[in-house]
Order: C-alpha cells, then sequence, then structure tokens
C-alpha cells in the first residue's frame, strides 16, 4: 500500500477492531469507563456504534480542509454520540470525563498511523492533525450535548417553579393569599397579579392577603410590582393586605424612600389574617367550655 | 461576575449575601446591603446595557467591610444630582433605586462619563 493512500479513515475502517479494542483499553488507562455506572458490555456496544458510525461517515464525509462538523454526513456521528453522551452523564459520568471517554479514540488511531507510515513522513502529521481535529470535535460536541440538557432541564425547573411559586388559596369564605417565595422578578410578579385578580373574581373575594414572609429582597422593583398589585386588588373593590413585613425589610423599604400610601400592612400572616376577618365582620372569639 | 439578564441580579444578591455573611454582618446590615446591590446591579443592566459586578472584602474589624463595584459601559449619567434626586427616573421604575441605595450603605460612590460607562462603588460595615 502506498504510504499517501494510508489515512486515519481507512485505517479505522480496515482495522476496525484492533482500534475498537484499544479505544477500550485506554478508556479503563484513563480511567474514564465508570464501570461502576455503566457494564463493560454496554461501554463497548457504545464504542462499537460510535465507531461504526464514524467509520461509514468518512467514506463520504470531507475531513481535509473542507471538514464540517455540521455536514449532513456527520448526522448518524452526531446522534449516536448525543445517545451515549445522554446515556452515560445520566448516570453520574462527568463531562470531563465523557470529553476523556471520546478522546481516549485518539492513542490508538496514532499507533497503528505510526506503525503503518514510514518514519519523518509530513504524511504522517497531516494524518494526526486530521484525525486531532476530527476527534476533538467529537469530544467536544459530546460536552455541548450535556450542558443542552442541562440547560433544558433548568429551563423546565425554571417555569415548574413559576407555576407553583403563585398558588392563591382561600383561607375563608371571601378571603384568599397568596404566600410569595424566592424572588419576585417581573415575569412572576405577572403571573401572581394575573392569579390573585382571577381568584378574587372566581372566589368572590373581599379580602386579598399577600404573604411577603418568603421573599428574602424587597428592592424597589420588588415593591413597585407590590404597590401595583395592590393597586389592581383595590379596582377590582377588594382589600388587600401585605403582611410578612420583617424588622429588617421595614428599615430597607424605609432608608430605600419607598412610600406605601394606601396599602395596608401587617408584620406577620396572623395579624393579616385579623385584619381580613374584621374587614368581613368576622370575629375569632375563644369557645367556651 | 458578569450582569447582563435578570437572573444574574439574583447571583449577584446571593454573592452580596455570602459576603455580608463572612464578615458577620447583622440581619438588618446584610438585609440593606444586599438590597442596595440588587437595585445597583438592576441599573447596570436596565440602563447601563449590562455590565459587572465584584465583591472583595477590606480592612479588619472593627472596621471590616465588603466592597461591591458594579461597572456598566452604557452612556453614562448625564445630570448626576438630577439622577440621585428621590423620584427621578429615565425609565418606568419608582426612580429610588440609586437614591436609596446611596442610603441603605455606609459609604457610595459614583463615577460616570459618556465614554466609560458608569461605575458604582458601595461598601457596608458589619454593624
Amino acid at each position: 500500500m502506498n504510504d499517501q493512500t494510508i489515512s486515519f479513515a481507512t485505517i479505522i475502517q480496515e482495522d476496525f477492531e484492533q482500534i475498537l479494542s484499544a479505544w477500550l483499553r485506554n478508556q479503563a488507562i484513563e480511567g474514564v469507563k465508570r464501570t461502576d455506572l455503566v457494564s463493560p458490555r454496554e461501554t463497548e456496544a457504545q464504542s462499537r456504534e460510535l465507531l461504526a458510525a464514524l467509520s461509514r461517515a468518512l467514506k463520504t464525509a470531507g475531513i481535509g480542509d473542507d471538514f464540517n462538523f455540521s455536514n449532513p454526513a456527520w448526522d448518524p456521528v452526531r446522534e449516536a454520540l448525543e445517545q451515549i453522551t445522554d446515556s452515560r452523564t445520566q448516570r453520574g459520568v462527568s463531562p470531563t470525563e465523557m470529553f476523556w471517554f471520546i478522546a481516549s479514540i485518539k492513542q490508538g488511531i496514532f499507533e497503528r498511523l505510526k506503525n503503518t507510515v514510514p518514519d519523518n513522513s509530513n504524511h504522517l502529521i497531516d494524518e494526526v492533525w486530521n484525525a486531532t481535529r476530527l476527534i476533538n470535535q467529537l469530544a467536544l460536541y459530546a460536552i455541548d450535548t450535556f450542558v443542552q440538557k442541562r440547560e433544558a432541564i433548568i429551563e423546565r425547573q425554571q417555569s415548574e417553579m413559576t407555576e407553583v411559586s403563585a398558588p392563591v388559596v382561600k383561607v375563608w369564605d371571601r378571603i384568599v393569599t397568596v404566600p410569595l417565595l424566592g424572588t419576585l422578578d417581573s415575569f412572576r410578579a405577572q403571573t401572581v397579579m394575573e392569579n390573585l385578580l382571577e381568584a378574587i373574581v372566581q372566589r368572590e373575594a373581599q379580602v386579598a392577603i399577600i404573604d411577603i414572609t418568603g421573599v428574602a429582597t424587597v428592592d424597589t422593583m420588588v415593591a413597585q410590582h407590590l404597590l401595583k398589585t395592590a393597586a389592581a386588588v383595590r379596582l377590582m373593590g377588594a382589600d388587600c393586605v401585605i403582611c410578612g413585613i420583617s424588622p429588617k425589610i421595614a428599615q430597607t423599604i424605609v432608608h430605600l424612600g419607598v412610600d406605601l400610601p394606601n396599602v395596608t400592612t401587617r408584620a406577620d400572616l396572623q395579624s393579616g389574617l385579623a385584619y381580613a376577618y374584621e374587614r368581613i365582620g368576622l370575629r375569632v372569639v375563644a369557645m367556651k367550655d | 461576575m458578569t450582569l447582563a439578564r435578570s437572573s444574574d441580579i439574583v447571583f449577584a444578591r446571593e454573592t452580596a449575601m455570602k459576603a455580608m455573611a463572612k464578615i458577620g454582618a447583622s440581619a438588618v446590615k446584610r438585609t440593606k446591603f444586599v438590597t442596595a446591590v440588587s437595585e445597583i446591579a438592576r441599573n447596570a443592566i436596565i440602563y447601563g446595557g449590562g455590565g459587572a459586578i465584584s465583591f472583595r472584602i477590606e480592612g479588619v474589624a472593627p472596621t471590616i467591610r465588603v466592597v461591591a463595584e458594579c461597572k456598566d459601559g452604557g452612556p453614562g449619567i448625564a445630570d448626576m444630582d438630577l439622577a440621585l434626586k428621590d423620584g427621578y427616573t429615565t425609565g418606568s421604575g419608582l426612580g429610588l433605586g440609586l437614591s436609596g441605595a446611596r442610603r441603605l450603605v455606609d459609604r457610595f460612590n459614583i463615577v460616570s462619563s459618556s465614554k466609560t460607562g458608569t461605575t458604582v462603588t458601595l461598601e457596608s460595615y458589619a454593624r
């Protein structure tokens, strides 16, 4: 065989089994096989699948100057990578281990190139470079896949949080309350207001209690959202009481210079509830024995 | 840390809270400082088009303090006196962020120019 025709592509195709077993060996040497999380059989199947996809893609896709990993010819390789990354990282394989898992293909290929291409050959260096570029791309793609999955999870959790963080509760006839927790950004404030106004109509509420005990920071934006919500509640003919204002929050609001005119506030939920009972003409009395 | 999205403000607040806890600040001091950071960070995002905020601890007890430096790359503040006036805003807020933040901390400094953007420094002692 002419050394110019020996490329890492032909090596993968012709010495498939050898490259595969060298890769599996290297995974173990690099300590990224994680037999505690993924069975050796599964790892072998995954490796075989990826290497086979790679071997097939190399028949048509360019790896020289025209190399472009987003080319459709690489679709099956990307797909295989996504599946393997997903399966492994879900079981607790770290992104670093995932990177080395892929990158450890190189050694077997380099070894094979070294043994087949004559010494001091520029061709050898070219082929090493081509292989490095492609395999680095694969490893980075695995990391990208991992990050994207994580981001999707975070996004989903964020929307779940928004959903659950503004439950409007009917505490008594004509009294509704919404306990606020965490951060009150513009989006959540809007959700809270909508839910609360909707509940006032549905439950025919006369008093709305907004409990901010769980809100860590009341800055001017949060204050503005609270003022707007209270104003909207009043426009609907109901009373609004904001409770759960701790001493530190009270002092902060005063220093900020935020004025809360026409807004009823109470220190805690109990006082807020007492106010609400009073507004609807109820009184809590001790039972006589 | 970078300030680009509103979720970055949450992270800035958490970092401010941790720094204040580290110097053993009282609950009121912590809340005040964190609120001031929240205002300044939001300003950097809304009016400064994004920026960065850093925190450091300076000095030793009893003058140990947390220093926050918030830089943006915005157009700067044309009239500083007006910007620091209660109730003045070019946006849709209450107009209390900057002036309120100044009242919430022990030391407040603001430098602004149309070329370099705006830098706000906030300092708070432990008590």
